[in-house]
């Protein structure tokens, strides 16, 4: 395959993550779960939010156990569980990417300025990073999320604004080590101007520790989703997300007699959440060269 | 070194009042009006605004900042909107119960997590190592909800050995050291489910660490030297790879703190983040605020211990 130019950067480190078992099963199962989102309503028997009756009767099908009828059972309204199962990871994926492209976008940008220009600028937005990480982050979104009336754009740039920190710090650490690296110094002496030097000299170097940071975020993005989700505050109903779908746990009775409400979808969030993790730690060693 | 620990604490007054202006932001910003629990139909509109004038609410932001900064360093958090229970006496209530789940939580994840990071690094790419890291990476993707109702599933309702919540005995009214007992009992399940993470993130650090560490000229040194490999590893490596460590201490803490929130409204632990869920249900704005405002003051004053703790021990880190 030519994915890559060959003998490039990103060829090698192709070569060095497509040998790394973990990783590859990692990404094969984030990849399943891609096409089930995807797929969705081509997967799931019944739509998401279709309330089921007991035959003959004008009433719910409540806690229905496994059947042939509905796979994992129904939920507390007489939803079926499996097709809320699909429906979520819709909605889990869709949260965590667009909160990671936020955290993203945010990070990379402070990173890169502070690092480059450091002084002022780099003691200002040093000391706001300060400040946000002194917040848990569960805490602060649980704040944005309570003042503002909860809805999925809502968690995603509550996530996003509250994640940046980190690339920010990555971004900015990288910044530091690359830009006294010669061919920095040969464009700075060159005439080079700033704007380009960062841009086209800098950033497309730092690209792999970005790459990583962006797959572990991902990951933290899908259980912090989940978290706020299973506290209320996140994805409201009828919206299905794999944390929602544990709420009703939090009874003692579904808890102890009715595992299929609240079993699958915390297995479903471990899962993508390990894979994707593994996918991060297959990149961070393919990336690194002295492995 | 003293040069050192004063710049450090220079800097984080600045973070601090960062700190107290983004809780009276987001505090302003919440919905629903003070006076909310003083309408009724016999005020009139003029009342109203007096009582407004009174209390304040008409003061442009800044002196409402400062008014309310001067009863906060004072301790006063102010009044509940139902009931006008007083916030700190609400909070001071549970915060030794929340400091007895984080503190096991915090020593249950070094005393587990440094040994299994060593044991996987000393033991590298085997059966061993392989299994440990697994194991630390689940720990970290598994939901730390998910993972508290599986534990009170199998070890309180399926099994029965520890209770599903709580944190005595209400009917049994202990006291003494069958009351010290019955929390223990209780406090098992939770102290495990909030450090899960911990232990996972601390085995994973300890392990880098000590990778780097037995890579060092000295190791090999000593390895010349024939020394035993026991010897080289637990007097040599160990001392060395755990100094980096200590920055996790700092780290550890909102982790903590974030996880109590979860673990306590699981667990149904009368502590701070149970305090706060409630305070989320009822939308007690005034509750949710103290709480952040605190926590993130015990972060700050958690970082800064740890980066001085790691200056202390690490000579090369002050320059």
């Amino acid at each position: 395959m030519t994915l890559f130019k060959k003998n490039s950067f990103y060829d090698f480190a192709y070569k060095r993550f497509k040998k790394n078992k973990l990783a590859v099963i990692g990404a094969a199962v984030t990849l399943l779960f891609v096409v089930m989102a995807i797929f969705a309503p081509l997967i799931a028997p019944y739509e998401p939010s279709e309330f089921f009756f007991v035959e003959g009767q004008n009433v719910y099908n409540k806690y229905a156990p496994p059947s042939d009828g509905h796979l994992l059972g129904t939920d507390s309204l007489g939803r079926d569980v499996f097709s809320r199962l699909i429906y979520g990871a819709r909605v889990t994926m869709m949260v965590a990417l667009l909160a990671v492209s936020i955290s993203t976008v945010i990070g990379t940008f402070i990173g890169l300025i502070t690092g480059y220009f450091g002084k002022l600028v780099d003691a200002i937005f040093m000391r706001i990073v300060d400040i946000v990480i002194s917040f848990p982050v569960l805490f602060l979104l649980i704040s944005i999320s309570t003042i503002m009336k909860p809805s999925i754009w809502i968690v995603i740039f509550a996530i996003g604004f509250v994640s940046w920190t980190s690339t920010a710090r990555l971004v900015r650490g990288e910044v530091l080590r690359v830009k006294q690296l010669d061919y920095i110094v040969a464009a700075n002496a060159c005439g080079s101007s700033s704007l380009k030097i960062i841009l086209k000299h800098i950033l497309p170097n730092i690209l792999a520790p970005i790459m990583v940071q962006i797959t572990i975020g991902t990951a933290q993005a899908i259980l912090m989703e989940a978290s706020l989700s299973f506290l209320g505050v996140g994805v409201q109903q009828p919206t299905p997300s794999w944390g929602n779908m544990l709420m009703d746990a939090q009874k003692l009775l579904v808890l102890r007699d009715m595992p299929w409400i609240w079993i699958p979808p915390g297995i479903v969030n471990l899962l993508l959440v390990l894979a994707i993790y593994f996918v991060g730690d297959g990149l961070r060693d393919a990336f690194d060269p002295k492995q | 070194m003293l040069k050192y620990i004063a710049r450090r604490l220079l800097l984080s007054i600045p973070v601090i009042i960062g700190i107290t202006i983004l809780s009276f932001i987001i505090m302003k910003l919440s919905p629903g009006d003070p006076l909310a629990n003083f309408i009724n139909p016999s005020i009139s509109m003029e009342d109203l605004e007096i009582s407004r004038q009174a209390l304040g609410l008409n003061d442009p932001l800044f002196v409402q900042y400062f008014k309310w900064i001067g009863q906060v360093v004072r301790g006063n958090f102010g009044y509940t909107y139902s009931g006008n229970h007083s916030i700190s006496g609400l909070i001071l209530e549970r915060l030794p119960n929340t400091i007895i789940l984080t503190l096991s939580a915090f020593v249950l994840s070094f005393v587990l997590g440094i040994p299994i990071g060593v044991i996987a690094a000393v033991r590298k790419n085997t059966r061993v190592d392989y299994g440990l890291t697994f194991f630390s990476l689940v720990g970290v993707a598994i939901p730390s909800f998910f993972f508290g109702l599986l534990v009170i599933y199998f070890f309180a309702l399926v099994l029965g050995l520890f209770p599903s919540g709580g944190m005595i005995n209400i009917r049994a009214g202990y006291t003494g050291y069958a009351y010290f007992k019955d929390v223990l009992h209780h406090l098992i399940l939770p102290a495990i489910v909030l450090s899960l993470g911990n232990i996972a993130s601390v085995s994973r650090f300890t392990r880098s660490n000590m990778l780097d560490v037995l890579k060092e000229d000295y190791i090999r040194t000593a390895k010349a030297k024939g020394l035993r490999n026991k010897a080289i590893v637990y007097k040599h490596a160990f001392r060395n790879a755990l100094i980096p460590v200590v920055t996790i201490f700092g780290l550890s803490i909102p982790f903590l703190f974030s996880g109590a929130y979860i673990t306590e409204s699981i667990f149904n632990w009368p502590g701070m983040g149970q305090l706060g869920i409630t305070a989320i249900q009822n939308r007690e704005y005034g509750i949710i605020m103290a709480l952040n405002l605190i926590t993130a003051t015990l972060v700050l004053l958690g970082n800064l211990t740890s980066d001085i703790l790691y200056a202390i021990v690490d000579p090369r880190i002050r320059h």
